[in-house]
């Protein structure tokens, strides 16, 4: 009996992310199978002189890691607000042009004014995702709606605090962020991505931030006639959002060592929401799981560097990823996921069935 | 198959995973009767009753039906529908923001035009027909519930169905509501539809139905003709033992009226939803609001809990004097709260069992110190076997438990809070007979043994006056009236109630 009772954990526990790993795994061998040196990983030595680790695996990961960090805190919004927000590519670029306002008030970056400006760059991304928290929370705007003040304006305003069109970075700091630090082979992103992972893990371990959150929203009536205030909830889950923003938001800056506020973190938002939803999160909110999200992020790179390497021309590309985005989504649809269920139960009664049989015999 | 059968059901299987839902079920519905379906959550009433509308499709045995030659093969709904199968549902599933005419034909057209003179035509005849008080051209919202539910069964009639399934068609509705759509289900009866009659009611039951099915635990128990089936017994049947459970209520019920300290007093407390009323209870006492629907009640006590805002008055817990305008603030002054309103404000439907029970307590400990998981699983083992709750797991998410069951598990939330004072809004609405009890007993013991203050508020009075000692009595969200000791009588209550003279 117990030994049943664990596997039924088991396969609750990986429920949700059967879809994401499934699709992860068709990718890795579809590489694999058109290109087994796909996968190869050798040392090279970059523009920076430093000796890295390159190959498609670590772009991937290395260029996911701006989306796999928005995905993070958009599937907090989502789960706690049952809405997504629109704004994080532009609040993205408002958070870098703080970023680099501060680091250009001085000559040369030294530790102490990167430090300034990274609290600089997420107290402001914070501070515009609290500007969204409010209308959503207290005034109960629909989040696309209120996200969308924010998305058409926000790189209007990023342009305003940065005056010129590209301010350029310059320092070893920089590069050290943006790439690799000397001596480590592998892109500093990527740490980024695990810094915020672990985060977010520790303060689901040490805060009841998960059982709030999805409390609120699967039935946020319910969750405040428990003493939970569904309002200080959604408020927070922007704030963590605007933490996720300004990470994601440095990494952009300093990987091309340049703001221009058109093109930081472009069409991120969509990206973002693609990945919590591949994660088989719902987007109506309540029960979440981050590491699906995260693997979300990670598909949608694959399956643009998989393209890229197809030598699939740009313009193309977004098609192509459309259709396997498909064939992912509806994967994962309520009406595949019964009939699937429905066929898996038949398959297993019938085992069952025979099992006993062979017992009476 | 009797000749005057228009349904008949023989050996129904079907099988969910993990559970036999239906084991070789058999129903038989004449012409021209209502046909009460009775059972325990869970006893299959609702499992079969879905393979009758095709919801769900069965595992195995047949279904006849007068008119079909062979067996009837229903696969979706629609199939249902166009075999003359009605059903009317306990929610209703109408539109309320068109009229009742187009509420009556809407997805009915054939062809490609709609003829809205015709209809509005054919719908004032029906209405008019089975005396509904309703107008075609009305919006269906302005219409009463009981019409509203009316309205469902004259689209249902109007399809021309042989069999008209009603799934707890009574259980928002007050009484003279009642009335009138037990009014409506006779005359449908004598024009020879076949009435399938599901309710948790038993007064109901006896007073309309001609004929009951019992089902327990998949199986069917038996069809018998109302008058050979006392209530009591009807119960012994459907709970598969017999009343000696309700015999030892009656002991329990040695109901005190508690003469211990105040633990709760209100003075001109008033929330946006209520008006300033006066309120205590003393350690160990149950008492109860009772009143018709909509007279304040649940009102009173969620301005108690502070669910709504609370507007004015002044709150002593113990003695002391406390700010209660916030639920979270109520918790930590001891008082526990069970809403009217299972599905929209208890449970979390798609959390698991586990997480459903230990909320309440885990905000009570606060944001930041979260219990172990095994912390948690120890208290949701606890309370799973303490109140007898019937969940495959404790991952199971609460939304698919029965409605008993999922109470159960908000009692649970609450009493692992261990309140001094524990408000029950409607604890034992829409779930069976044994689970109704259970809660009747375990609400005495906790007061009795615990030295609990309860404030217990059903719509059944006869449940009130087992369980409480003193009963507050509401009009038109006004308190009208306070019985105790000897004025405890169900005459009583009802005069109280109406306004006659004390």
């Amino acid at each position: 009996m117990s030994v049943r009772k664990k596997s039924t954990k088991k396969a609750n526990g990986l429920g949700q992310l059967i879809i994401p790993l499934t699709a992860l795994a068709l990718l890795l061998l579809f590489n694999l199978f058109r290109d087994p040196n796909f996968f190869s990983i050798k040392i090279a030595v970059n523009n920076n002189g430093n000796s890295v680790l390159s190959g498609n695996l670590i772009t991937i990961i290395d260029n996911a890691s701006a989306l796999a960090i928005i995905a993070m805190g958009m599937t907090l919004v989502t789960a706690a607000c049952g809405g997504q927000d629109i704004s994080v590519g532009a609040v993205g670029a408002i958070a870098g042009s703080f970023f680099v306002q501060v680091l250009k008030a001085w000559d040369t970056i030294t530790a102490g004014s990167m430090i300034l400006a990274i609290l600089v760059c997420i107290l402001s991304a914070v501070a515009f995702m609290m500007f969204n928290g409010t209308l959503v929370a207290v005034f109960k705007i629909q989040p696309m709606i209120a996200t969308l003040i924010l998305f058409s304006c926000g790189r209007s305003i990023a342009y305003w605090i940065t005056g010129s069109a590209t301010p350029q970075l310059e320092g070893s700091i920089v590069r050290a962020m943006g790439m690799t630090i000397p001596g480590i082979p592998i892109p500093t992103p990527i740490f980024a991505v695990c810094l915020v992972g672990i985060i977010l893990a520790l303060i689901f371990k040490f805060t009841n931030l998960r059982l709030y959150t999805q409390s609120v929203g699967v039935n946020q009536g319910a969750a405040r006639l428990n003493g939970i205030n569904p309002t200080a909830i959604k408020f927070l889950s922007f704030v963590l959002l605007g933490v996720c923003v300004a990470v994601a938001a440095m990494i952009g800056v300093c990987r091309m060592a340049q703001l221009s506020h058109k093109t930081l973190l472009v069409d991120i938002e969509m990206d973002a929401i693609l990945a919590v939803a591949i994660g088989g999160n719902n987007l109506g909110g309540g029960k979440f799981r981050l590491a699906g999200s995260i693997m979300g992020a990670y598909i949608i790179q694959m399956l643009t560097t998989t393209l890229y390497a197809m030598n699939v021309a740009t313009v193309n590309v977004k098609a192509y990823k459309a259709i396997v985005i498909i064939i992912i989504v509806v994967a994962g649809s309520p009406v595949i996921k019964s009939k699937v269920s429905a066929l898996i139960s038949r398959i297993k009664a019938g085992k069952l069935q025979t099992s006993a049989a062979k017992g009476v015999e | 198959m009797q000749n005057d059968a228009v349904l008949t059901m023989r050996g129904i299987d079907k099988q969910f995973p993990g559970t036999k839902a239906l084991k070789k079920v058999d129903f038989t519905l004449r012409k021209g009767e209502i046909h009460a379906l009775m059972g325990e959550n869970g006893a299959g009433k609702s499992t079969l009753i879905k393979v009758l509308t095709g919801v769900h499709e069965k595992d195995g045995g047949s279904i006849w039906l007068e008119g079909v030659d062979g067996e009837a093969h229903i696969h979706s709904p629609q199939d249902a529908q166009n075999l003359g199968i009605a059903t009317v549902y306990q929610e209703i599933t109408l539109c309320p923001n068109l009229t009742v005419a187009e509420n009556m034909f809407i997805g009915r057209t054939q062809g490609q035009t709609v003829k809205w003179k015709d209809n509005i035509k054919r719908a004032t005849e029906i209405l008019n027909n089975l005396g509904i008080p309703a107008r075609a051209k009305q919006e269906l919202s302005s219409c009463s519930l009981a019409v509203q539910q009316m309205v469902a069964i004259a689209r249902a009639v109007d399809m021309n169905c042989k069999v008209l399934i009603l799934d707890e068609p009574t259980s928002s509705l007050d009484d003279k509501e009642v009335e009138m759509l037990f009014g409506l289900m006779r005359d449908l009866k004598s024009r020879g539809v076949g009435i399938i009659f599901v309710t948790h009611f038993l007064e109901q039951v006896y007073e309309v139905s001609d004929r009951i099915t019992v089902l327990r635990n998949g199986e069917l128990v038996g069809e018998y003709a109302i008058e050979d089936l006392p209530q009591v017994e009807l119960v012994a049947k459907m709970m598969g033992k017999d009343l000696n459970d309700l015999a030892d209520l009656e002991q329990i019920g040695a109901k005190h009226a508690a003469s211990g300290e105040v633990i709760y007093e209100a003075e001109k407390l008033s929330s946006s939803e209520s008006r300033a009323f006066d309120f205590n209870i003393h350690t160990g006492e149950v008492n109860g609001f009772t009143g018709l629907l909509g007279s304040g009640r649940s009102e009173s006590v969620r301005a108690i809990f502070g669910a709504d805002r609370v507007t004015g008055g002044k709150v002593k817990v113990k003695g002391q004097e406390v700010k209660i305008t916030k639920p979270h603030e109520a918790m930590k002054a001891g008082i526990g709260y069970l809403p009217e309103d299972r599905k929209r404000d208890g449970i979390i439907a798609d959390l698991s069992v586990r997480e459903n029970i230990i909320l309440a307590l885990q905000v009570m400990k606060g944001f930041f110190h979260p219990m172990s998981k095994s912390q948690m699983e120890a208290f949701a083992d606890e309370y799973i076997k303490a109140l007898s709750i019937k969940t495959a797991s404790q991952d199971t998410p609460v939304g698919s438990l029965s409605g008993g069951n999922q109470q159960k598990v908000i009692l649970a939330r609450w009493l692992l809070t261990h309140p001094d004072y524990l408000i029950l809004d409607e604890p034992t609405r829409g779930i069976d007979v044994g689970t109704k009890l259970e809660i009747q007993k375990l609400v005495l013991r906790l007061a009795n043994e615990e030295n609990m203050s309860i404030t217990f508020i059903s719509s059944e009075i006869e449940e009130m006056l087992r369980t409480c000692s003193r009963l507050i009595v509401m009009r038109d969200r006004n308190i009208v009236g306070e019985l105790t000791g000897e004025q405890l009588t169900q005459a009583q209550v009802m005069k109280t109630i109406a306004g006659g003279e004390q």
